[in-house]
């Protein structure tokens, strides 16, 4: 078990690994713990002070309450993992049939505005800690503060009122359905996206300033530049392989944001994801719906968030080449 | 005081702006019965009215008077919002301070716990509780202040473990002290600077996440006015060309604009950083 030592990069990965993996665990059981502390009977609840004692009872039967906790989580989380995440109490239609196309969707929508966003703010954030408290630096930082300051909607609604009402170029609604072709999918979430983009590059723009500058103002920089180098060769053999691990981090931490950002965004839009689902599932209380899709965003986020900690060990020059 | 204003003055201008800024909004939350033409839920007139002499930014979704709905939404928005930062900020502070001064198993415990709590989406977490409990003001304050108080742990756990190692708390210690005293007298002003300037970040951020939840129909209920629940009720408008839901959204900023053009400067303060 060699690999498996303290401070090898293996062995931080698998230490990694299995935090997030417990972590998962433990989101699971507090999701279904979440049922369990519904106040008075959740078949009651459900059903409504009217329902006669035979139909709570069925009820019991039909959602499984009249099973020990532990068994029903089991039997819960083995469905999960295989598919079947159970019906809806709101319409009684599977949920799996729900969430997998509306999952399908968000990501959709994630991918096209992280595909608009990485590039552009990791760009952005380089240049911005090149030219440090020039004018341009001070230009951005001041917008994207703003931009971080605003609440989703807000940018999401100047850009409606400005695109689609005052010049009509794009819809105000993101409606799209599986038989739209990729480009009128495109057309219809431009907006979205938009809003997405904005408000994560701001953030990511500034974490890549921050790490760049940090590693600018370590003591080897400063030598490589006392040794006379040239500028381009010190940004890019000197300080660019040390600052890849930290803005590796920065890019999915927020790509993890993202997924749950986008539950403001879909709501705004109308766009059929499963942020809108969850809400709507939220003011519904159907708790099967809600526990269902609150997992599969919460493991988006830890996974995402997990890989960040896996890609910025071995993107660390410093873990990869132990002395 | 003289020292804290003397102090101000060499605040860079961004700060200063933010500073006008914050300060009008809190005149308009506090004079708001004062200043506002009409009651919170008074009905003045017909739906969507364009600004005019009588209706300041015009009427809402129901009639209502804007301007004076964004008066009393600041008064309900900002109240809750610091209600929770505090809340979240006892609980935070208390248990970062225990954390770091007591160590090893007390420490581990907490962190880990609350690593595990971090690792689930804020608004995820709070949409699945307020689904169990229902959505009433008392369960959103406690929800959110929990919530938050994970982040406001990390800060004051680190902070506190820098202070935990310096002579002064040792010589307490060693006159055998009680953890409280301790923390309440040596480590709490020492952790002062960074823990002000936390406290406005995690104002905007408990601000915003209360904005986006009554945005979704899941935090402040109407009829009570409240910035995010504005835009809501009347983001219909948008779509006819009326900018009713921009002035709600854009108080939202407004707020959220100064409270960070302070922090930022006070971040550079207590981070002693020179450039």
């Amino acid at each position: 078990m060699d690999f498996l030592k303290q401070n090898s990069v293996a062995g931080l990965v698998v230490q990694r690994l299995s935090f997030g993996l417990i972590t998962l665990f433990i989101i699971s059981v507090l999701i279904f713990i979440g049922v369990e502390a519904l106040p008075g009977d959740f078949a009651e609840a459900i059903l409504g002070q009217s329902a006669t004692p035979e139909t709570v009872a069925a009820f019991r039967l039909e959602l499984n309450l009249d099973q020990p906790p532990v068994q029903r989580y089991f039997s819960w989380l083995g469905g999960f993992v295989q598919g079947d995440l159970g019906t809806s109490l709101a319409n009684g239609r599977p949920i799996a049939d729900l969430l997998g196309w509306r999952f399908k969707n968000t990501l959709f929508l994630a991918s096209i505005a992280a595909i608009i966003a990485v590039p552009l703010a990791v760009i952005m954030g380089i240049a911005a800690a090149l030219y440090r408290n020039t004018f341009f630096d001070k230009a951005l930082s001041m917008t994207s503060l703003s931009m971080i300051s605003f609440p989703e909607f807000f940018m999401a609604y100047i850009l409606i009122a400005l695109f689609s009402v005052k010049l009509g170029w794009f819809p105000s609604i993101a409606n799209i359905n599986e038989q739209m072709s990729l480009g009128a999918k495109l057309n219809a979430i431009v907006l979205p996206a938009l809003t997405l983009t904005l408000v994560v590059v701001a953030h990511m723009m500034r974490q890549t300033r921050a790490a760049i500058i940090n590693i600018l103002s370590s003591p080897f920089i400063e030598m490589a530049n006392l040794k006379g180098l040239n500028r381009l060769r010190v940004v890019v053999l000197h300080a660019f392989p040390n600052a890849l691990s930290p803005v590796i981090n920065v890019i999915a931490l927020n790509l993890a944001y993202l997924v749950v950002g986008v539950v403001i965004v879909e709501v705004v839009f109308v766009y059929p994801g499963l942020g809108q689902l969850l809400v709507d599932s939220v003011s519904k209380r159907d708790i099967p719906v809600v526990q269902a899709s609150g997992l599969i965003f919460a493991a988006t986020y830890i996974i995402l968030n997990l890989l960040a900690d896996i890609l910025s060990i071995i993107s660390n020059p410093r873990l990869r080449n132990p002395r | 005081m003289i020292t804290l204003l003397s102090h101000l003055r060499t605040a860079p201008w961004s700060a200063k702006i933010g500073m006008g800024m914050v300060l009008l909004t809190l005149i308009a939350a506090v004079f708001a019965p004062l200043i506002a033409p009409f009651g919170e839920t008074e009905i003045a007139g017909d739906v969507w009215l364009f600004s005019s002499s009588t209706h300041f930014l015009g009427t809402d979704s129901l009639g209502r008077d804007m301007f004076s709905r964004l008066l009393y939404g600041a008064r309900n928005t900002i109240a809750i919002a610091f209600l929770i930062t505090f809340l979240s900020f006892v609980v935070g502070v208390t248990l970062g301070f225990v954390a770091a001064t007591i160590g090893g198993w007390a420490d581990q415990l907490l962190s880990r716990m609350i690593d595990i709590l971090m690792a689930f989406p804020t608004l995820i977490f709070a949409l699945m509780v307020l689904s169990v409990v229902g959505t009433s003001i008392p369960a959103l304050i406690i929800v959110i202040a929990l919530l938050d108080s994970t982040r406001v742990f990390r800060l004051s756990r680190a902070v506190a473990m820098d202070i935990e190692v310096m002579e002064y708390v040792e010589a307490a210690r060693l006159r055998g002290e009680k953890l409280w005293w301790i923390m309440r007298h040596e480590i709490l002003p020492n952790a002062m600077p960074p823990l002000v300037a936390e406290f406005g970040l995690r104002f905007c951020f408990v601000f915003l996440f209360i904005a986006a939840l009554s945005f979704l129909g899941l935090g402040i209920q109407p009829p009570a006015a409240d910035w995010g629940g504005m835009v809501r009720e009347n983001a219909g408008a948008i779509t006819f060309g009326i900018f009713t839901p921009l002035w709600p959204a854009a108080a939202i900023a407004f707020l959220t604009v100064g409270v960070n053009l302070i922090v930022d400067w006070a971040l550079h303060v207590a981070s002693g950083l020179k450039d």
